[in-house]
């Protein structure tokens, strides 16, 4: 392989990283005050935690894990009905991670360790050719997810799918619960790490809105360290000269208008409602309805779930997952952290998903909380 | 849900492709048809389906815009003005 993948041996370049550490360091102690920023990508915890890039920050500057993790922010009420849906006999097809998320009784593991069928698919390709296959069964695609995952749905839908299989719609839309965050001040985070692939398919249009009011510093960004070094640079740049800005690191892949005609069929397919982000709360216009057209590949519907997306969730007796979900504490705070929740025996979703702040911290072994600036 | 991995489109059969990712992985039936793709060209694959074709020439451009806001800071300086500003060993 040569080209671009060659080319990206210089986002991990040492020297860069050294020069850049210098350059957060020169602009951190000149803006003196404490700046906390948050990240919204299960992929950016990843990096930020693999390349140890916390150590390289002066202490007046942190990097907190938000609300990024798809399995983590599914409802348990989601991953119970479509675990009920196994046991029922029907075939339930998803992504790896998402079997082994717990619901409020069990996760699709434990439902096909009891006899259900649940399947592991890439894409949803995978599950209208597997219902195409065996027109026999039902089928059921549990489709979890942000707006980076939906499209492939949405495209699959409009080209037409088979007459047995139908869709349990959970994806949540990541514009609308970042805008929530920045909005709110309860978590005094002062400027944001947008969600790179997020970012490519949506743009930063839908960000503009939420930006207006509350005129914090945003910056999409990629997934190498540089990247997150780069980005973390101009976010303080930004707070320097006191002039607040979307801005846009990751240019290799995003854009203003984003991927649109992904989002043409996006628009073609869902409806934005309400979402509920597990443990957390509902988050305005954060989540996928399918339009009255493709009502008839609802599973909802098809099956009489009741819409129960307001309920309260339940975690594990201890678990503090929607505390980690959305930045507050650090997943050595909760008591269960690498106890009795382990990766290879995960009580609380963070830790099932390779996107998930407790397994990332959990497998690179990670014991004590990040210094915080503000406690 | 952002894992997005880098590959090359070696094949185009209708709304499908298949994308080498490099070190002998090559996958069969990933989506292309959201995105503008030709054969050659590099993708952001996302569960089994392309988000984005990359921008190569950004991404080398990106590259030197980092290698000319650092030039000025030798290794040596760096690693002194470093010591004085954030304290301690490098």
């Amino acid at each position: 392989m040569s080209e671009y993948l060659s080319i990206l041996k210089y986002y991990r370049d040492p020297n860069l990283a050294k020069a850049l550490r210098f350059k957060i360091a020169e602009l951190a102690k000149k803006i003196e005050e404490n700046i906390m920023i948050m990240h919204v990508c299960g992929s950016h915890e990843w990096t930020i935690t693999h390349y140890g890039i916390r150590s390289l920050l002066p202490e007046n500057v942190e990097v907190r894990a938000g609300p990024g993790c798809p399995v983590c922010i599914t409802p348990a009420t989601d991953i119970d009905d479509a675990a009920k849906l196994a046991l029922d006999g029907v075939v339930v097809a998803t992504y790896g991670d998402m079997t082994r998320a717990r619901g409020t009784r069990m996760s699709l593991e434990e439902a096909r360790a009891l006899g259900g069928d649940v399947r592991v698919i890439y894409g949803v390709q995978d599950a209208v050719r597997m219902a195409r296959r065996e027109p026999n069964k039902d089928f059921l695609f549990f489709a979890v997810g942000m707006d980076t995952t939906a499209p492939a749905t949405a495209f699959e839908m409009i080209k037409g799918v088979p007459e047995n299989l139908s869709f349990l719609v959970s994806y949540r839309y990541t514009p609308a619960i970042q805008g929530s965050v920045m909005e709110s001040n309860v978590l005094g985070i002062d400027a944001f790490i947008s969600a790179g692939h997020s970012v490519t398919v949506t743009g930063l249009k839908p960000y503009y809105e939420y930006f207006l009011k509350s005129k914090k510093p945003m910056v999409a960004t990629g997934f190498e360290p540089i990247d997150v070094l780069m980005a973390i640079y101009m976010i303080l740049k930004q707070i320097d000269e006191g002039r607040p800005r979307i801005e846009n690191e990751y240019t290799r892949s995003v854009t203003w208008e984003g991927n649109v005609k992904a989002q043409e069929v996006m628009d073609r397919v869902f409806d934005l409602e309400d979402g509920y982000v597990r443990g957390v709360a509902v988050f305005p216009r954060a989540g996928f309805r399918l339009k009255e057209e493709f009502r008839g590949k609802d599973a909802r519907a098809q099956y009489g779930i009741r819409d129960r997306t307001k309920t309260q969730d339940e975690y594990v007796a201890g678990a503090r997952c929607g505390e980690v979900v959305m930045g507050l504490i650090d997943p050595p705070e909760c008591p269960l952290y690498r106890k009795t929740c382990k990766p290879e025996d995960p009580k609380g979703a963070p830790m099932v998903s390779q996107e998930g702040t407790c397994w990332i911290w959990a497998t690179h072994r990670i014991v004590n909380v990040s210094p915080r600036c503000r406690r | 849900m952002c894992v997005a991995f880098p590959g090359k489109v070696v094949e185009i059969t209708g709304d499908f492709g298949k994308v080498d990712f490099g070190n002998g992985t090559v996958r069969d039936n990933i989506l292309l048809s959201l995105v503008n793709a030709k054969v050659g060209d590099y993708v952001l694959v996302h569960a089994g389906y392309a988000i984005q074709v990359v921008d190569e020439e950004e991404a080398v451009r990106t590259v030197e815009i980092w290698n000319e806001m650092t030039k000025d800071l030798p290794q040596e300086k760096k690693r002194q003005d470093f010591n004085e500003i954030v304290g301690g060993g490098e």
